[in-house]
């Protein structure tokens, strides 16, 4: 296995490392990590080779080679701990990497979990507690808020489909449904909301959400907490359009004060360590409503290093026990627009991924 | 007629609300009217410079004058005195 004893190589101007991403699935509901190595392959601080971390023989980022030096498969979060950590023990004994950022909720807590292991390792990450992740778990928001003086939607766990009647009569309609970790949505009566159940839980399994509607403006925030109480960066996004789950299709950055101390509230009130998103509504009286806090950087994260506060960089530097000042300002009015693209690859490539679980 | 402070305007009429995200395109003579109120111009010497400008009814510029707050109101456009003031009269 490649050892050093410090994480960064020693070097002339700028040191080799290197650094293991998750969250290649750069589809219509794309997880982060293609998007947070775009926003890595700027730093001014590393020479990087790009190792990506894969569940699906086609997540798209693998056959980025632009910015994925190599890929390996890992096993599915629900493999366990264990095998995980085999997995990284052998991909360790080939490549130095030295910072690994997960990107997926569901894997999350294997990857706390394994923190110590991976230490000695020599892999560093710069993720929240176990107790954070719980603490802003869907089936816990509202407990959340309460507990720390945040707006949250009223909610209640769905086991099963005829709690949903109670649920309605609590909440009211419409009824938002959510999976555990992804996925939702609005329902507007009983005969809905019984066939998402049945849609949700089968992909999700249960229990399912059932949250009070909130109308309004929505906008996300994404930032990065120093595990101190500091949100060292916080950029706020609106969904200019939206797919049909929901998800960000084009988006700009805003100018709000209030979104911002709020950014900083949450960093404050939780302590939160790593990145972190808020999923708000602004209501008509101009109410901020926390509707979902993710435990990671989203997928539009490139948005912010556009913008000016280049925020997977900086959790690199904070992984490797590296200051990181406070950043401040960030271009108003900057917009990503998402677009679609035919990536071409050849057969052999493919079934090297599906075979061997790298390429 | 008081924008928000931080709503950005240009020549060709584009107007953004950096706190909201919303833009919205203002045809060439509102786009002259919000340069004027930007520039520090107050509603009376705006109303003047238009009526020797162009061929309007003091009473038709007044109408158009309302209906041009009132859509800059609808669109949280307005400064909060402005906004206020609007709602009182």
């Amino acid at each position: 296995m490649p050892t050093s004893p410090s994480p960064l190589p020693a070097s002339n101007t700028r040191p080799r490392l290197t650094v293991a991403v998750t969250g290649l699935n750069a589809t219509d509901s794309p997880g982060p990590g293609v998007a947070v190595i775009r926003a890595l392959r700027e730093t001014t601080d590393f020479d990087l080779r790009i190792i990506g971390l894969s569940y699906e023989a086609l997540e798209p980022g693998i056959y980025l080679r632009e910015l994925v030096d190599k890929t390996y498969q890992l096993p599915y979060p629900a493999a366990g701990t264990a095998a995980l950590l085999a997995r990284l023990a052998h991909i360790r004994e080939r490549e130095d990497v030295a910072v690994l950022i997960p990107n997926f909720d569901a894997e999350l807590f294997n990857f706390i979990k394994l923190e110590p292991e991976l230490r000695a390792l020599g892999i560093h990450t710069f993720l929240p507690t176990l107790a954070q992740l719980d603490a802003r778990d869907k089936l816990n928001l509202a407990a959340f808020g309460a507990a720390y003086g945040f707006s949250t939607p009223a909610s209640r766990p769905l086991h099963s489909a005829f709690e949903i009647t109670t649920a309605a009569e609590t909440l009211g309609w419409p009824l938002v449904l959510k999976g555990r970790y992804y996925d939702a949505a609005v329902v507007h009566s009983l005969a809905q909301a019984e066939q998402a159940f049945a849609r949700l839980s089968g992909l999700w399994g249960v229990p399912l959400i059932a949250q009070q509607f909130v109308a309004g403006q929505e906008i996300n925030i994404a930032g990065l907490g120093d595990g101190h109480g500091r949100a060292l960066s916080a950029v706020p996004m609106r969904k200019l359009t939206i797919t049909d789950r929901g998800k960000a299709w084009a988006g700009i950055t805003l100018e709000d004060e209030a979104l911002l101390a709020l950014a900083r509230r949450f960093a404050e009130a939780t302590r939160w360590r790593g990145g972190f998103e808020l999923e708000l509504i602004r209501t008509a009286a101009d109410e901020l409503v926390i509707l979902e806090i993710n435990p990671r950087f989203p997928a539009w994260i490139y948005l912010t290093a556009a913008a000016g506060q280049n925020q997977p960089a900086a959790l690199l530097r904070l992984a490797l026990g590296l200051p990181v000042t406070m950043m401040e300002g960030y271009a108003v009015g900057k917009m990503f627009v998402r677009y679609a693209w035919d990536l071409i690859t050849d057969h052999t490539e493919f079934q090297q991924v599906a075979a061997l679980g790298e390429l | 007629m008081k924008l928000k402070p931080n709503i950005a305007t240009s020549e060709a009429g584009f107007i953004f609300n950096p706190a909201t995200g919303d833009s919205f395109a203002a045809n060439p003579l509102a786009a002259d009217i919000l340069a004027r109120a930007k520039a520090g111009l107050d509603a009376a010497a705006i109303k003047a410079d238009i009526l020797e400008r162009y061929d309007v009814a003091p009473g038709q510029l007044e109408k158009d004058w309302d209906d041009l707050l009132a859509q800059l109101r609808d669109f949280n456009l307005l400064g909060e005195a402005e906004s206020e003031h609007q709602k009182v009269t």
